[in-house]
C-alpha cells in the first residue's frame, strides 16, 4: 500500500495512517553514527562517497550517537571495543538500528577459533537487525542491506518492534 | 660500516661477561645473544661509541621459545613448564650503514629484562606490547601497562604457547 494513494482531488490533502507515515518518515531518513571499525569501513565510505551515494537512501553520519538512528558496524570488533560500541549503541535514542556488516561483525569472522580478542559476533552485545554478508562486502552489498532494514521498519508497529 | 662478527668482537672485548654468543649459522640474520640484566648497558655502549653508532631501534620483539617440558593437562590442554621467553632487538645504524640482531633469553617463571626506552624512545611501546603479549617485565620502564589487551584482562598473555581463552570477558562469552 503507497502512502499517498489515498489522495483528495484538490491535492493539498493527504490521509494515511500514523504508523505508515511515521515508518516512511523513519526509513526515508537514517542517520548513521559515523563511525568505523577495520576494512569494512574503507567499503564503507565507498558506498558514502558520490559513486554509490548513501545519501539518496538519506543515510548520512552524524558525530553524535545523540543525533543517530543507526549504527552500521564495520568491521572487526575486539572485547576493548565492544564495550564502547555498547555504550554508543545505549546512548542512541530510540528507535535505533544495527546493521551488522561483514564476517568479522557477523560471527567474528577469520579470528572465530585463535582470535583471542575479538568478539565472536557483535550479537553477543547489541541487537543485530539486518546482518550483511561478505569480508567485506561490495557497496552493492551494503545498500542491500540498507534496502532490506528499510523494509523491516516499512512493517514496524507503533507498539512494538516487529522482530522478522 | 663493520661486519657482525667485528661488532661482536668489540662487545665481547667491552663486556666478556655480558655478551653470550655469536650465531652466524641460522637462515636468519646474524645475531649477538647477551645477558638479559645488562642489555641497558650493551645498548648504550652500541649507540654512543665511535664506529658503532646503532641510532635505531627497528623492531623489539617477544618469542616464546616453548622450550620448556609440556605438561599435558586433564582436558588435553597443554601447558608448559620451565624454558626461556626471548626478546630479539634489531638495531640499525643510519650513520654507518650496518645493522645487527640482539637476543636476551629469560626464564619463563619469573621473566626479567632491563629496559633499552631510555636509550631508544621506539622500546617504549614495543615493550609494552612485549609485556601485554608474554608478560616479560622490563625493568625501569616508565611506564609498564598493557598497550592492545584491556587494561583488566586476567587472563594471562595470549601469544604464550600454553595460553587458554577465558570462557567470559566482562559478561561476553570468549569461544566461538
Amino acid at each position: 500500500m503507497g502512502l499517498l494513494d489515498k489522495e483528495f482531488s484538490d491535492g493539498n490533502i493527504v490521509i494515511a495512517r500514523t504508523e505508515d507515515v511515521l515508518n516512511w518518515a523513519r526509513l526515508s531518513s537514517l542517520w548513521q553514527l559515523s563511525f568505523g571499525l577495520a576494512c569494512c569501513a574503507i567499503e564503507m565510505m565507498a558506498t558514502s562517497a558520490s559513486h554509490y551515494d548513501f545519501d539518496r537512501f538519506g543515510v548520512m553520519p552524524r558525530p553524535t550517537p545523540r543525533q543517530a538512528d543507526m549504527i552500521i558496524i564495520s568491521g572487526t570488533v575486539t572485547f576493548k571495543m565492544a564495550l564502547r560500541i555498547k555504550r554508543l549503541y545505549e546512548q542512541i535514542p530510540d528507535p535505533k538500528y544495527i546493521i551488522s556488516m561483514g564476517s568479522c561483525s557477523n560471527s567474528g569472522g577469520p579470528y572465530w577459533e585463535h582470535g583471542y580478542h575479538v568478539l565472536k559476533g557483535i550479537d553477543r552485545v547489541i541487537p543485530v537487525d539486518v546482518y550483511v554478508p561478505g569480508c567485506p562486502p561490495r557497496p552493492e552489498a551494503l545498500l542491500e542491506g540498507l534496502l532490506k532494514l528499510q523494509e523491516k521498519i516499512r512493517n514496524e508497529s507503533i507498539r512494538k518492534k516487529i522482530s522478522a | 660500516m663493520k661486519k657482525p662478527e667485528e661488532i661482536f668482537e668489540i662487545l665481547k672485548k667491552e663486556f666478556p661477561d655480558a655478551v653470550f654468543e655469536f650465531k652466524n649459522d641460522l637462515p636468519v640474520e646474524p645475531l649477538i645473544i647477551i645477558d638479559p640484566l645488562s642489555i641497558d648497558k650493551v645498548s648504550i655502549f652500541l649507540r654512543d661509541t665511535e664506529g658503532l653508532e646503532f641510532d635505531t631501534l627497528m623492531v623489539l620483539s617477544g618469542v616464546d621459545d616453548a622450550n620448556g617440558e609440556k605438561i599435558k593437562g586433564e582436558d588435553e590442554s597443554e601447558s608448559i613448564s620451565g624454558g626461556t621467553l626471548s626478546v630479539y632487538y634489531h638495531i640499525d645504524s643510519i650513520a654507518q650503514n650496518h645493522k645487527i640482531t640482539l637476543k636476551v633469553s629469560t626464564p619463563r617463571e619469573n621473566p626479567e629484562v632491563n629496559s633499552v626506552e631510555s636509550v631508544w624512545r621506539t622500546a617504549d611501546w614495543h615493550e609494552r606490547e612485549a609485556f601485554d603479549m608474554y608478560g616479560i617485565k622490563f625493568n625501569n620502564h616508565p611506564d609498564l601497562r598493557r598497550i592492545l589487551m584491556p587494561y583488566d584482562w586476567e587472563a594471562g598473555y595470549p601469544l604464550r604457547k600454553d595460553y587458554k581463552n577465558p570462557e567470559f570477558y566482562k559478561g561476553m562469552k570468549v569461544p566461538y
